[in-house]
Order: structure tokens, then sequence, then C-alpha cells
């Protein structure tokens, strides 16, 4: 039955496609010079579609609608939110992107792939779960390998879509072992059924565990992150940066809203077992990530180990089992989503000018345009979980929930983590304000930025600087999806 | 009492900040202007709170709540009692003079002030200043580390983009994981303790007030007291952590080093104070004899190091590493003269140690040299400048008649009731003060002027003097007139006595 609240509960996605259509429609009739503005038709589309679903697609209590395939809560709203948030700055930065952003499939794939995001954030059957994955997944391998001829973009969509392949299959053989132990794809009866004991709770784990292969690779925890770095390095920079937060983030959905169904608390048969082995993967994956973004003298690739650190920090929130924990998980995915976009964002408007990546071609960038080094500042500062911006705040609430659930080990870890993280960070922001270009001429060498940067960028820095400092608001959105878990 | 001035003082410098990152780059003297405008703000306000701090009601006055996540119990409190006022005032104090030194001219060629991106180097300045002034007044425990955290990572910045070529890179690198992994231990305390606070008293919040009633148990405070009071005392340049200290204070731009030397290490003491000893009482009590320990080889091996060094700043690098050990001891006797004497010094050193690195500094800018056999007749190039130097010194060696000896007498009393052995081992460091003191004031302000230097080094600039008159104006009035900061000190160190059970 299709009741008003079923309509609510899709609306963000029913506006997406409508949106995904308008594009495809639009384009054609435009010139090719004029093709990026179909840019600025994505980006406000999805803003309008964020303001249409604030108001009119809110949910109340939470429900299953759709036949038992869509939960429409707040956990699944706040996602959307985010998603959307990030879709819409990732279009933004596609525009003046030279082999990117005069395409119009480009938007499409971008808006297909939210709409996969958007339905992983709510799916409560594993059927619609795996579906939801797979459209997320296709529209990027497709987006990674996008530049046609650049060796590098298309060793990157390759390994992105075999890894990808890969991983969904192993997956997809866990869910038709859920099928055959349990007779549902329902996660909420499972859990019901698990708790009942009417399962085998070894035969869950073990199913659990190759579920988690799938989730483990869009999330890149160590050790499914071997594409991460590659691929970050190879596709156009704003995919990079889209793969890197929403698509991670979208992984984190699934993360929280399958184990908290399955593992309310800590008090269910085998839930501290789940927890430590995920407290291992956590700190297996900030470790490996911070070490290895060590050596790295890509700026790309750089960040893109150190995504996977943060995917570790953000996992001691999924430790902690508890309501605190998956709010900070919440809440870091969203200051996390503004940084790393922001510094992608960043690494975009340098290379558009320079066409350099390298650390060392950052040297002297303080002085060829202050605005952009002091905006670089910040998200590195965020990063490394400096205050006032968004990262401190998170880490510490991550930090507090995984103390509160036990866990001080790693709590310990995640701090010496983040003293390496710092260093590599301001290692960077060394290049940008101590370094000078070989000539020291760097008022000859500006780095103009396009007005859908600017717009991008500051709204970027803008959103990093308020998680930081006004956290209320979100730490209590955060709250609220989290409260929808238990 | 609604004018809510205490976060006006916070806020000041960063809103200069931003304002000033706003101005074109080439606006060098506005960029400037506004600078000195949000100092002069920030000085008078601090000291309209000392002055309308009422000492006979003592406790936190001015006291700001908004709440700010009440699902956490975080809340932007703020409230100054008798130890923070002169911190506070110190640091308007601090940043004021620091401006005026770094002021820069771009039509001489003297090297003095800051020359490169002023605009930057400023608003980074108060981004710190606005974290220092953030912990001083925070009466919350999530808010004293937000701000602190604020207060450690310009300074990376501040070292590597402005400081000495030699070392920045190093020094500075060094100096920011040092302060970080400090805090970072502090942090896991921190929330250990807010959760067992909580789980207490049944209310889960970061207020200090409340936190002192939360009931630690005995255990619970040995365990937790000495990773809280030593992440923070990292700052405080405590031994044996106080390796970042020296190279940082030398590597630094002048008013840098006096922002790090004169107020950043009050902040580490400051927060090993509030959240180590204050919030763990009982912790403090039996680890108050290793805290004695590396106190007392802090200021006799600090003393003993500067004794033997050529560089005039590494000199005063290590006399503060000595000087601060001076105000951990004074902690580490959890009495009331020793806690005075510790609340004094933190004021007197600040304001003292900002001389020495302003007058370094302007020494430096002119001679090129900071060896102290290369230079010398100094006071007949730069009087004023000898003056002050001489004046700091005083202080430094704990002359009576100075704000040093104010300061000092008392914690020697305190450690001498403490423990008799310490106070006797410690004094050596006055010796020790008085002999390297002397010797650099007679090698390189007197004697002939070395020919190298003959020429072209000149007088210091106005905005100079200004600079040293009112450093040494707060160091004569402290030493001269006591009553103007002990009384004050001493209602905040009855606080802390009320909370050690009244020892």
């Amino acid at each position: 039955m299709f009741t008003s609240t079923s309509f609510a509960s899709i609306l963000p996605e029913i506006l997406i496609l409508v949106l995904g259509m308008l594009v495809l429609v639009v384009e054609p009739f435009w010139k090719e010079e004029q093709r990026r503005n179909v840019g600025w038709l994505t980006a406000g589309g999805l803003f309008a579609a964020m303001i249409i679903s604030f108001f009119f697609g809110q949910p109340g209590d939470p429900t299953t609608t759709l036949g038992g395939m869509v939960r429409f809560d707040w956990l699944g709203f706040f996602f959307k939110m985010l998603f959307m948030f990030a879709g819409a700055a990732t279009a933004l930065l596609f525009m003046d992107n030279e082999k990117v952003g005069g395409r119009g499939e480009a938007y499409l794939l971008l808006l297909a792939s939210l709409l996969g995001m958007n339905l992983m954030a709510v799916s409560v059957d594993l059927v619609m779960l795996y579906l939801a994955i797979e459209t997320t997944s296709i529209p990027l391998y497709v987006l990674a390998g996008f530049m046609l001829g650049d060796a590098k973009s298309t060793e990157a969509g390759f390994k992105y879509l075999l890894f990808g392949a890969l991983t969904s299959t192993i997956m997809l053989y866990g869910f038709s072992l859920v099928f055959g132990f349990s007779g549902t794809t329902d996660i909420y009866k499972l859990a019901s059924l698990l708790t009942s004991g009417g399962l085998s709770v070894l035969g869950v784990l073990g199913v659990l565990a190759l579920i988690l292969v799938g989730i483990g690779f869009k999330v890149s925890i160590v050790p499914f992150h071997f594409w991460a770095p590659d691929v970050y390095e190879g596709s156009p920079t704003p995919v990079a940066g889209f793969l890197s937060t929403a698509s991670k983030a979208a992984g984190f959905a699934v993360l929280v809203r399958l184990f908290f169904a399955i593992f309310p608390d800590a008090t269910v048969p085998m839930a501290q077992n789940w927890a430590m082995s995920i407290a291992i993967l956590s700190a297996v994956t900030m470790t490996v990530g911070n070490l290895l973004a060590l050596p790295q003298t890509n700026l790309k690739r750089l960040i893109a180990f150190s995504s996977v650190a943060h995917a570790g920090y953000a996992m001691i929130g999924v430790v902690a089992l508890s309501q605190l924990g998956a709010a900070s998980v919440v809440f870091y995915l969203a200051a996390y989503i503004a940084t790393n976009l922001l510094a992608f964002g960043i690494v975009m408007a340098f290379s558009r000018v320079t066409g350099l990546e390298d650390l060392k071609d950052y040297s002297g960038m303080s002085r060829r345009n202050p605005a952009l080094a002091l905006m670089m500042l910040a998200a590195f500062l965020s990063l490394a979980g400096m205050p006032p911006f968004g990262g401190f705040v998170a880490k510490v609430f991550v930090f507090a929930a995984g103390i509160q659930a036990g866990y001080t080990w790693l709590v310990v870890l995640g701090i010496l983590n983040s003293i390496v993280g710092v260093y590599y960070y301001l290692n960077a922001m060394k290049y940008v304000y101590l370094y000078r270009m070989p000539e020291q001429d760097e008022e000859n060498h500006p780095i103009p930025l396009t007005r859908p940067y600017v717009i991008a960028l500051v709204v970027l820095v803008l959103g990093v600087i308020l998680i930081g400092t006004v956290f209320a608001p979100w730490f209590g959105w955060s709250d609220a999806a989290a409260l929808n878990l238990f | 009492m609604n004018f809510p001035v205490l976060s006006i003082i916070t806020f000041t410098p960063i809103v200069a900040a931003i304002i000033m990152l706003l101005l074109p780059a080439q606006r060098k003297n506005e960029t400037r202007a506004v600078a000195l405008a949000a100092a002069i703000f920030a000085l008078i306000l601090s000291f309209w709170v000392y002055f309308n701090y009422d000492r006979v009601a003592g406790g936190y006055q001015f006291v700001e709540t908004y709440n700010w996540l009440p699902a956490l119990g975080i809340a932007l409190k703020f409230g100054v009692d008798g130890m923070s006022t002169p911190l506070v005032l110190l640091t308007g104090v601090v940043m004021f003079t620091g401006v005026l030194i770094s002021w820069g001219d771009d039509d001489k060629h003297v090297m003095a002030g800051i020359q490169d991106r002023p605009r930057e180097f400023f608003a980074f300045l108060f981004i710190l200043a606005s974290g220092v002034f953030g912990v001083f007044v925070s009466l919350d425990l999530f808010m004293l580390f937000f701000f602190y955290e604020i207060a450690v990572f310009p300074m990376y910045l501040l070292i590597a983009i402005w400081g000495w070529v030699v070392t920045r890179e190093y020094a500075a690198m060094k100096l920011t994981l040092y302060l970080f992994m400090g805090s970072v231990v502090s942090l896991v305390g921190v929330i250990v303790m807010y959760w067992v606070a909580g789980q207490n008293t049944g209310v889960y919040t970061f207020d200090m007030l409340q936190m002192e009633n939360a009931g630690f148990s005995q255990t619970f405070q040995n365990v937790w007291f000495l990773p809280v009071f030593l992440g923070f005392a990292v700052l405080g340049g405590i031994w044996p952590f106080h390796n970042w200290s020296p190279d940082g204070h030398v590597a630094a731009p002048t008013a840098v080093s006096m922002f790090h030397a004169g107020v950043l290490m009050k902040l580490g003491a400051f927060a090993a104070l509030r959240v180590g000893i204050m919030l763990l009482p009982e912790g403090a009590k039996y680890w108050s004899w290793l805290i004695m320990l590396f106190a007392g080889v802090a200021v006799v091996y600090g003393a003993y190091i500067a004794f033997v060094q050529k560089d005039l700043k590494y000199m005063i690098g290590f006399s503060s590493v000595s000087h601060m050990g001076l105000v951990m001891l004074g902690f580490s006797t959890l009495n009331r003269a020793g806690l005075t004497g510790a609340g004094v010094q933190m004021f007197s050193h600040g304001v003292m140690t900002a001389l020495f690195f302003a007058i370094t500094g302007m020494i430096y800018d002119r001679s090129h040299t900071r060896q102290i056999p290369e230079l010398g007749g100094m006071s007949k190039l730069m009087p004023f400048a000898a003056i002050g130097f001489i004046i700091g010194g005083l202080v430094s060696m704990g002359m009576p008649g100075f704000s040093g000896f104010v300061a000092e007498f008392p914690i020697f009393m305190g450690v001498w009731g403490a423990q008799w052995l310490v106070a006797v081992i410690a004094s050596i460091s006055i010796i020790i003060t008085a002999a390297y003191i002397m010797r650099n004031i007679r090698q390189v302000f007197f004697g002939d002027v070395p020919e190298k230097l003959e020429g072209h080094v000149g007088d210091v600039t106005v905005l100079d003097k200004v600079a040293i008159t009112t450093l040494c104006l707060f160091m004569i009035a402290i030493g001269l007139f006591p009553a103007f900061m002990v009384p004050m000190v001493q209602t905040g160190v009855e606080n802390i006595l009320r909370l050690l059970g009244g020892a």
C-alpha cells in the first residue's frame, strides 16, 4: 500500500531521480561550451531537494515502509542529507575539471550513485540493501575511469571494478547464507531470531564476517583498503573526493544500521566478541592508514591513506555499542565529509591551475593564494583533530564513547595515531607556508579560483568551522539518529 | 553583573584575527593598527577585571554560563578566581607588548619586527591569544581543553614560518608533537574523570565546579593524577619533559618567544593546577613527592644548563625551565605559602621572561648575533634596553624590591615547611642564577663594543621603549607593593586549600 508516509520516506530519492532526468533532457540542448552549467543545475537541484525533503520528508517515529524494504527514521534522514550535501559540493567541484565538467553524463552518474547511497542508508532488507549498494557502486566504477585515454584513470576504474565486484560477491554469498539459515531477509526479524536463540550464533558470526568484507571495501577498512590509494590517485580528483567521503559514509550507514540492529547492546550473546573483532580491525585500520600516509609524497595519496585511518577512528564509535557511540560515529562522519571534501576541493583547485599534485609542488602556495592556503590549513588541522574545527570535537566524542565502553586501550591507540597524523598533516602545511618556489617569484604564479570552487570551498570551510564550534545542533541530530537504532 | 566581560576578552583577539585576514595583504600598517587596537582593548578590559575583582568575597567572579551541549553537560562557562585573574592580566600585557615589538618597519633596513606577511603573523598570534584567554577563564573542562588546543597549534606555524632559519623546522615540529602528546594524554584522563564523576554523582557534566565534588575514590585519583597533571605540565616545561621548550624559545620569533615563555608555559602550569590538583586533590597529595622531585631537578638543572650557554636566547630558555620549576615546586608543597608564591611567580616570571626575550630580540635584530662572547658594550648603543635587562636580571635573581622576591620567598618558605632538604638544594639555583645573570649583563651590556658591531647597531625604537617600560613597571610595582597582587592570589589559594581538605 502506497501511503503518504511511504511517499515521504523516499521523497529525496524521487527528487534525485527527477533531477537526473532533467539533467539528461537538458544537457543535449546546451552548446558544448555551456555544458558545464549542468553542474549549477545539479548542485542547485540537490540543494533544492534538500530543502524540500527537510520540510516535507522529515520522519516521525521510525516506521518501515514499502513492504518492509525501507526504514523511515532519523538515521536514514540525517545520512541522506549528508550525502546530498556532499553530492552538491561534488557537482560544483566537477564543473571546472576539464575532463569531467563539460560532460553531462558525469553529473548523471553522480546522481545515480547518490540515489544508491540514499537507499543504502535506509534499506532494512538484505535484497534491497544489495541493490542499493550496487546502484551506488556501478556509476562510481564508471566515474573512476572517466578520463578516457588517461592510463591512470583507466587503471583506477578497472581496479575499483575488480575489487568491488569481488567483495560484493562475497557479501552476496553472505546474504544468501543468511537467508538459508533464517528464512528471512529482514534484518530486524533476523535480530529478533538471534536474540530469541533461534539461530546458531556462530553461524551468524561467520556470515557477518562475509558481509563485513563487502562493507569493509566501501569503508576501506584494512585489509580491504588496497584499492583506495590507487583509485584516489588515478580517478578524477572530484570523484576521489566523493569516493572518500559520501561513499565511505554510506558504507558506515550500513555498518551502523546492520550491526546495531543485530547487537543493540553489549549483553546480546557474542556481542562482546563481535565488538572486540571490530575493535581489532579499527586498531589495525588506523595504524596502517597512518603509517602508510607518513612516507607519501603525492598529496592525493596522502589524503587517501589518511582517509583509511579516519575510517579506523570512526569505528571506535561502532565498537562502543552504545547510543553515544552511534551518535559519535554519525557526528564523526558529518565532520569528516565536510573536511575531506574541503581537502580534495583544494587539491582540485590547485591542480586545475598547475596540473601538479605532489607535496613539493605546493611550495610557496600561501604566497600564491593566501586564502586557499588558509582553507587548506583549516582542512588539515580539522583532519588532524585540532579545534576550532570539526575534526576535534568529532574525535573527542568518539574517544569518549570508546572510554565509556571500556575500550581505553583502543582510545590510547587512537590518540597515538592522531599524533602521527599531526606530524604528516603539519608536514604538508610546511610546504604550503614555509617553503618557496625555486625562483621565489610566487607573485607571478597566482592560483585564481573560479566561481564554483569559491562557492563550494567557502561553504565547506564554514561547515567545518560550524561543526567544530557550534556543535550542539549537529550532535542533537546525530543523537536523534542514533536513538532510532535502539 | 551582566556585562560579559570575560567572553569579550576571550573573543576579541580572534575577531581581530578574522578582520586582519580579511584585509588585503599589502595593507601592512592597517593590519598592525588593528592588532594594536585589539591588544589595547583586551589589555584595558583585563585591567578592568583585575581591579574590579572583589578580593574580599573571593571565589569565582564574573561568571557567565551559556549552555553549549546540554546533552553531554558541556557549557561555555567562564569565570575567574584569584589564581587566574593575574594570568588574564599577564596575557593582556604580553599581547600588548608583543604587538609593539613586532611592529616592523617597511622603510628602514633594520630587521626589527615582522616584515614578511604581518597579516598572517598577527592573525595566528591572536588566535593563540584567544586560546590562552579561554583556558584561563574556562570553568568547563571541555571548553578548557578546547581552548588549550587552540593555543597549541598556531605555535607550529608561528615558529616554522617566522622563526630562526637554522632550527625552526625541527624545533616547531618537536614542540608541537611534545605538546600535542601531553595534551592528548590529559584528554584521556579528562574523559575518564567525566564518566567516573557522572557515575558517582548521577550528573554527567564537564563543569569543573561540580566535578570538584565528584567524590573520586583514592585509588582512582592515584591512578589518574599523574597522566592528567604531567600531560598538562609538559607545557609548563616540567623536567624531564622540558626538552621542547628551549629549542622552541630559541627558534621562535621574538614576540612568539615572549608569548611562549611568558604565557603559554603558565597555561600548562595553570591547567595542571586547575585540573590535576584541584579536581584530584588526593592524588596530588599522594604524588606530591614526585612532582617535588621533578620540579627540584628542573630548578637546579635548568639553572646550571643556563649557566653554561653561549647563546643568549638559549640561556633565557633554560632559565625559564628553572623558574617554571619553581612554580611547580610551589604547587608540590600543597601549602599556603608555596601555592601563593607559585601564583605570584607565574605572573612575575611571565613578565620577566617576556622582557628578556624582547630585549634579546632587539639585540639580535640589530647585531645579528646572539653569541654572548661576540657581544659587548650594548649599554652604550641601546641604554634603554640595558636598563630593562638589568631590572629583569634583578627580578630573576630574586632581589628584594622586585617581583621575583615576592614570588620566590614564599615558595622557599613553603618548600621548607614541606621538605627542608629540597629547599636547601633548590636554593643553590639562586646562586647559579645570580652568577649567570650578572656575568651576562657584564659581557653583553658593558665593556667595549666589538669592532664588528660598531656603526650599524642603533638604538631601540620608541615602541620598543614603551614595551620595556610597561613590563618593568609591573615588576617594580609588585616588588614595592606586594599588596597589588598577593592578597588576590591568596583568595585563589584558599579555594585550593579548601579542596585539599584545609591543609
